[in-house]
């Protein structure tokens, strides 16, 4: 898959079921890979301290939600982007260790370690003569 | 509603319509192009430029940028950012199901409204969001003037 480039697309939730809470929500930015032994999910998340996220794993679907506590000093005399909590669903599959799943918060970006299960891993059948 | 711009410290107007008038030129290339996106809106990063009475606040969001591939250059009246975006992940045997995180380098430039102490800049990365404070020059802060009387 080809790089991208840097640019400026943060994504508001649209025309949603409404959020009790006043603001613009943002889908963060993710990328996803997979390896042998997991699969890693790592989302943008500019602006949010680690005790304001929150993951939620509910039938197969991953919620990230992460709350940001704008720190505003002066008046806003320029604006180019916006303040807002990120969220994000996934559907992930049972192939998912549930119970090891890991996050790390480093620098606004957060990484979701989601180790495969032991069955979905892949494994040489050597045949016998 | 004119006499309310006075209070705006000088640089302002022109800053915002400079602003104006890009929207305006991108709004028409994007439609004369089919618009997909707003990302052409302003270059990368987005900044957010604050003031009190003392300071001027220039903040982007730059997550997981590491702070030594930012360089950060004043004038008396621009600020330069430059900087570089590596991704970590590269290489060894991965397969990307998705890949919306951009890398690459960028570079911004913005005229500041009025001059600054650029001896006393200072800039702090924190949350993967860079603040720039700058501080005005002294000829540029609010003065109270006391009317003398005879």
């Amino acid at each position: 898959m080809a790089e991208k480039g840097l640019s400026v697309d943060k994504k508001e939730i649209k025309n949603q079921d409404e959020f009790t809470q006043e603001g613009p929500i943002f889908t963060p930015n993710v990328d996803i890979y997979e390896t042998e032994e997991e699969l890693v999910l790592i989302a943008d998340v500019p602006g949010v301290l680690k005790e304001d996220v929150d993951i939620d794993l509910n039938d197969n679907t991953l919620t990230i939600y992460a709350k940001v506590k704008e720190n505003k000093v002066g008046t806003l005399i320029h604006k180019e982007y916006d303040c807002g909590d990120y969220k994000r669903s996934f559907t992930i599959s049972n192939v998912i260790d549930q119970s090891k799943i890991g996050a790390e918060l480093n620098n606004g970006v957060l990484r979701i370690v989601l180790p495969k299960a032991e069955t979905a891993k892949p494994r040489k059948i050597e045949i016998r003569s | 509603m004119a006499i309310t711009r006075l209070f705006h410290p000088t640089g302002y107007n022109s800053l915002y319509q400079y602003d104006l008038l890009q929207n305006e030129m991108n709004r028409l290339f994007d439609s004369f192009f089919g618009n997909q996106t707003r990302t052409r809106r302003n270059g990368f990063p987005s900044l957010n430029v604050a003031q009190d009475d003392d300071n001027l606040y220039v903040s982007a969001e730059l997550p997981g940028i590491d702070v030594n591939d930012i360089e950060i250059n004043t004038d008396i009246d621009t600020l330069h950012i430059n900087g570089e975006r590596k991704l970590k992940e590269s290489g060894k045997d991965l397969y990307y199901h998705r890949q919306e995180r951009g890398s690459g380098k960028f570079s911004r430039t913005i005229n500041l409204p009025f001059a600054i102490n650029t001896e006393k800049v200072t800039a702090e990365m924190k949350l993967g969001i860079l603040t720039i404070t700058l501080p005005k020059a002294d000829e540029a802060k609010p003065r109270k003037i006391t009317i003398k009387t005879a």
